[in-house]
């Protein structure tokens, strides 16, 4: 079968392979590469950690930053992740048994400053994530992981989005980002997406260009999501589960 | 970092799973049912202006051997052709890179909802009669099916009837064994009471050895001694895992279940044979169930055509091979069967009598 001579990315489209885990890489002895995985962890989950702090602890936002930066600091300098067992669990459920228990020995302690809050480990946007929180219906108690695992997806789907845009930034496929971001991000006005006749007349191509456009990028976004999933997993079942869910493949 | 609302977080998520269709000759209409390996969307082909059905793996589980095992899959139906088996029109590679294989559209209801809304016996038989001409027909080319259920029996509104699911199936060599592309165990397997089950999909997919699993309470597999079937309809064999064991027969002992759920609208209890009483069923035809499901494959029909010929025997009302009969059953079926003649001849006998009678007054 022939491939669509207008897609982008090359091969990275394909389902992708065993690559890179994050996880694996927090865990290794080797300095810079134990940074690396950690850095890509932090830039998944700190803002899923930063809301649940702000939800389940009931913390208020200056609190909530330190928490995070000294929850990933302290991750980091204790090695919290190298207990985690892939056969035991998924990570975020690991991830929200060792937040839960550091919070809960913080306040008990009364230590948190101490304990590396205001030494942040990397530079994070807390007034945009609060800003996103506000936008956000704050869940009642039982749905609390609910709204995380929503948090995570979100924050997800928002790294693979800015990898996308870069890529594109990148091979000077503006226009795919712009049709992709018109028809598939952003949300409806009135509750109905533009059509491609829309966004056909709005870039000046063909129909046809807007409906290869899209199926490319489209192809090259779930490639990369799958990727982040992949680096974001412990093993190979786990990424199974987690992408099953993430794709509606449980029936939910 | 862009933000990105519910709606959009959810019509990514959609859109993620979506094949790709582009640069090939079909169109994505709209899902048609998702199993745990694969889904199938109704699509359009622009080339020959007709609706198909497009079996494309699940992201999720797109790995090469379950890429290998929907090829095999496309490539054992396309062996079988037969009106009760639906036709594979294409087999290819998406650009997102899993296998797809388009078959003809299938539309009706599956077995077990026509059984529970009330088909009559004689179009339950009917149904089961088709259902073994299509299974007959693929042990005739060597593939046994292993995993014949309700589920997965096609009923069309205009009575046809389609096997559907041969994602499991075995294709036996001409010798009797089974291919060499197909699973080989190293050993038996069981399924104990607390353990864990998993979809033959699932297991399929599963390289390393792996303990017996139980979800949803009826698939179990492994790959350490392969279990694949659905409880209920599997035979013991398929239970132990005894992968060389099975042959035609495990289907026939499928197809006494699927016999048994057709007449009571339950799914046959275990042990296979037992019978929850209700309703009502023929003795004659509960033997025949019994022999299909004996627990031993030689105890059982050795082909599908000898268990067709059975129930069609029954609905002739003619000797069954399943039940023997003493000579007051033999009496009762043979009047029953020429009810009508007999009642004739009888009601002739009755008015002669009233004449001799009236006359002898």
């Amino acid at each position: 079968m022939r491939r669509d001579d207008t897609q982008i990315g090359g091969s990275q489209d394909r389902f992708p392979g065993t690559r890179y885990s994050a996880i694996v890489a927090a865990r290794s002895l080797e300095p810079e590469e134990r940074r690396r995985g950690f850095a890509t962890l932090i830039a998944a989950y700190w803002k899923p950690v930063y809301k649940y702090l702000r939800i389940q602890w009931k913390s208020p936002p200056e609190d909530a930053k330190d928490l995070v930066q000294s929850f990933f600091a302290l991750a980091m300098e204790k090695g919290y992740f190298d207990r985690f067992d892939p056969a035991k669990a998924g990570f975020r459920t690991f991830l929200c048994t060792c937040l839960d228990g550091f919070v809960a020995n913080e306040r008990k302690a009364a230590r948190r400053i101490k304990r590396g809050g205001g030494h942040g480990i990397v530079s994070l946007d807390f007034e945009e994530a609060e800003g996103e929180f506000s936008r956000i219906e704050v869940p009642g108690p039982d749905d609390v992981q609910k709204y995380f695992e929503k948090e995570w997806v979100r924050s997800l789907f928002s790294l693979s989005v800015t990898t996308l845009r870069d890529r594109c930034e990148k091979s000077g496929k503006t226009v795919h980002f712009q049709l992709f971001e018109a028809y598939d991000l952003d949300a409806p006005m009135g509750g109905e997406r533009c059509t491609y006749d829309d966004l056909a007349k709005r870039h000046g191509i063909p129909v046809t260009q807007v409906t290869n456009h899209l199926s490319a990028i489209r192809r090259e976004f779930r490639g990369i999501v799958l990727d982040h999933l992949r680096s974001l997993c412990g093993s190979e079942q786990e990424f199974r589960t987690e992408a099953a869910a993430l794709l509606r493949q449980d029936g939910s | 970092m862009k933000w990105l609302g519910d709606e959009s977080l959810d019509h990514l998520q959609r859109l993620l799973d979506l094949p790709d269709l582009g640069g090939t000759r079909y169109e994505l209409l709209e899902p048609l049912g998702r199993g745990g390996m694969a889904t199938v969307h109704r699509a359009f082909d622009r080339e020959l202006h007709r609706p198909v059905a497009l079996k494309v793996l699940n992201t999720a589980v797109a790995d090469e051997q379950t890429q290998a095992r929907l090829r095999q899959e496309a490539q054992i139906l396309a062996r079988i052709e037969h009106p009760g088996i639906v036709p594979v029109h294409d087999l290819g590679l998406l650009p997102d890179g899993r296998w797809f294989y388009a078959m003809r559209e299938v539309r009706g209801r599956r077995l077990d909802q026509v059984v529970g809304e009330g088909a009559t016996q004689s179009e339950r038989l009917r149904i089961f009669g088709r259902i073994c001409e299509a299974v007959a027909f693929a042990h005739a080319h060597g593939v046994i099916h292993r995993d014949l259920k309700p589920e997965n029996v096609m009923v069309g509104s205009f009575g046809e009837v389609f096997v559907l699911d041969w994602g499991v199936a075995k294709v036996l060599q001409s010798g009797g064994g089974p291919a060499p592309d197909q699973e080989k165990p190293s050993g038996g397997g069981s399924i104990s009471p607390s353990a864990e089950v998993v979809t033959p999909e699932e297991a399929l997919r599963t390289s390393e050895p792996a303990a017996s699993c139980e979800m949803k309470g009826v698939v179990a597999a492994t790959r350490h001694g392969t279990i694949i079937g659905t409880r209920g309809y599997m035979s013991p064999e398929q239970e132990r895992g005894e992968v060389d064991a099975v042959d035609q027969r495990s289907d026939v002992f499928s197809l006494g279940g699927i016999l048994q759920f057709a007449m009571t609208g339950a799914v046959p209890a275990s042990p296979a044979g037992e019978w929850s009483g209700r309703p009502p069923v023929h003795r004659t035809l509960r033997a025949i169930c019994a022999r299909a499901c004996a627990s031993e494959p030689g105890q059982r029909y050795a082909t599908v055509l000898l268990l067709m010929e059975d129930v069609n025997s029954y609905l002739q009302k003619l000797p069954v091979a399943a039940d023997p009969e003493n000579w007051w059953r033999k009496l009762r079926r043979i009047a029953a069967k020429h009810r009508t003649a007999l009642l004739l001849v009888l009601a002739y006998v009755v008015v002669r009598l009233a004449i001799l009678l009236t006359r002898g007054i």
